[in-house]
């Protein structure tokens, strides 16, 4: 019944993108290629030859620019889900630290060590409006 | 529900709820099998064998190999499911109806044409043994 | 904005299917079950929907016993008709309206009807079937069609009132859609039917009848019906009519009845055939 093309509260929530069924249908490609990784053969055929092997899916020029470029922020906001770009990072043998620190903008270090302090306050973190400031 | 299921008065009917598919899941899984060509064949070729690696019970096992279909319906086989045990036979869902109700395709078919099986005297087990 | 005009109720038995793909129409067994949809191929040629919203249930084609959805909304761009052990149906593949569905998905989901959402799966004869009875064997289908599955394989089912309330929240999704589009929703299976055990072969005219008068002027009431009298009265699998209360909860209270079938045997099925049209469609 809440229809987001008329509020959608979500798009004040800052850096931070819903995956809901309009993403989905969206990035539906994109995520099923990230799928199709968790097959071995699979891994080493992307391996070989990414741009070949990405043109097997029929997602966008922008999807497939990100992918190869490993930007994960993008892809993301693209309609790429962090579970489905889980199977990606791990192909390159990363963690979800590491793509979680990338996405913010730090490095793995400090990202960790915040976490280590408990975490990213919520304060300040609510709106798009405290980003601004 | 459990305890007093009114669905147990209907008579010569089985209701196919979550326990019967407990009961059926692998008996039905291997007619889902049925729908690929290759194990057709391979179930043809020797039906023992090949019912063999599906952990149903003996006698769903016995009432395959038989065609029993009334009985499988018993014991958690599912009409859709089955269905494409008995297209392996080139048999049609009316034909199973009909054994399973014990007529002739032939009577069947001319109870279907005349209005189909009349609800009077079908509503509840005591009718049936009124009848009986 | 988008809107559900219209709704189509039939059954959907495999056999009539078989009959068209083989070219049996005008034989004397098939004849008057095709002869009731005379009516509504042009019926439905003069409305031209853009999408059909079309409630069907599978026959262990898309879903075995490994995963059982109660409500399973299909949101991908293309459905291809099942192997159900003879071949696929010779029919054109079903092109979806994923975003539409996507939004439907969305906005009844945050209704509080947990659906399921499926991009990929094979279509069987529930939701040909009927295709081929309104729109006969066109080279492709001449609209959208969303497929919105529902078990009423294993019991239970969802009731008969959950479906109704379901139509609802599809009419309010629908509406919600910025796009003009004209949607046609239709309702399949039943009616009365039994295909397994002694009873197989019960038919219940006078209650399908009653039944599609309630769908027209009661839907309320018929949306009360137990599931004990479903299969009591109608067969096992007669349960299939609480699809047809889906298609009767996206239309508005007051509806015409355009048109109504009613005819013993297709196989071992009543068939029941209904076209009710909002009462403020000025069609």
């Amino acid at each position: 019944m809440a229809d987001k093309a008329v509020v959608d509260p979500f798009e004040d929530i800052p850096g931070t993108t819903l995956f809901n069924a309009e993403r989905s249908r969206v990035g539906y490609h994109l995520n099923m290629f990230c799928m199709s990784l968790m097959k071995k053969a699979n891994r080493e055929e992307f391996k070989a030859n990414e741009d070949l092997y990405l043109r097997k899916w029929p997602m966008t020029d922008e999807q497939r620019e990100a992918v190869l470029k490993r930007d994960w922020g993008r892809m993301i906001q693209l309609g790429g889900n962090v579970y489905f770009l889980s199977k990606l990072f791990s192909t390159d043998g990363l963690s979800f630290q590491f793509v979680a620190a990338s996405m913010t903008g730090m490095t793995q270090e400090q990202y960790a060590e915040m976490m280590l302090h408990g975490g990213r306050k919520v304060d300040g973190n609510r709106s798009n409006s405290e980003w601004v400031k | 529900m459990t305890e007093e299921n009114p669905f147990d008065d209907i008579p010569g009917t089985t209701l196919f709820d979550a326990h019967k598919s407990r009961e059926g899941y692998h008996l039905n899984m291997f007619c889902m099998s049925m729908g690929d060509a290759a194990s057709r064949e391979e179930f043809k070729q020797d039906e023992r064998a090949y019912l063999a690696r599906y952990p149903m019970t003996e006698e769903q096992r016995d009432c395959v190999l038989r065609r029993d279909a009334l009985r499988l319906i018993e014991i958690g086989g599912n009409i859709y499911f089955l269905a494409k045990l008995f297209y392996v036979d080139g048999r049609s869902v009316r034909s199973v109806c009909a054994a399973m109700s014990g007529m002739t395709d032939k009577e069947y078919e001319q109870m279907m044409l005349d209005g189909g099986r009349s609800p009077e005297g079908n509503r509840s087990k005591s009718e049936w043994a009124q009848s009986a | 904005m988008a809107k559900i005009v219209a709704s189509v109720n039939c059954s959907h038995v495999p056999a009539i299917g078989a009959a068209w793909d083989l070219g049996k129409t005008e034989q004397p067994y098939w004849q008057p079950v095709f002869k009731g949809f005379d009516y509504s191929k042009k019926w439905i040629a003069d409305l031209k929907p853009d999408v059909v919203i079309l409630v069907y249930n599978d026959h262990a084609s898309a879903f075995s016993l490994e995963v059982i959805p109660t409500f399973a909304l299909g949101t991908g761009a293309e459905f291809k008709p099942a192997d159900e052990g003879w071949g696929p149906r010779p029919v054109p593949t079903v092109h979806g309206h994923p975003k539409l569905a996507s939004h439907i998905a969305q906005s009844v989901i945050l209704d509080e009807f947990d659906l399921t959402l499926v991009n990929k799966m094979d279509v069987d004869h529930g939701l040909t079937v009927p295709l081929t009875l309104m729109f006969g064997q066109p080279e492709a289908w001449p609209c959208k069609v969303i497929p919105l599955a529902v078990n009423v394989v294993q019991y239970p089912p969802p009731t008969g009132n959950r479906c109704y309330n379901l139509g609802k929240a599809i009419r309010r999704a629908v509406e919600a859609y910025p796009e003009d589009l004209r949607v046609v929703i239709f309702g399949t299976g039943g009616m009365s039917h039994q295909l397994q055990g002694k009873r197989a072969g019960l038919i219940n005219k006078e209650w399908d009848n009653n039944f599609l008068d309630l769908l027209t002027h009661d839907p309320g009431k018929a949306a009360k019906i137990p599931f004990i009298e479903y299969v009591r009265e109608t067969g096992s699998e007669g349960i299939e009519m609480v699809m047809w209360l889906v298609s009767r909860g996206a239309l508005e209270d007051k509806v015409r009845e355009k048109h109504r079938y009613y005819h013993v045997p297709a196989s071992n099925t009543a068939l029941g055939h209904l076209i009710l049209e909002n009462e403020s469609f000025k069609g």
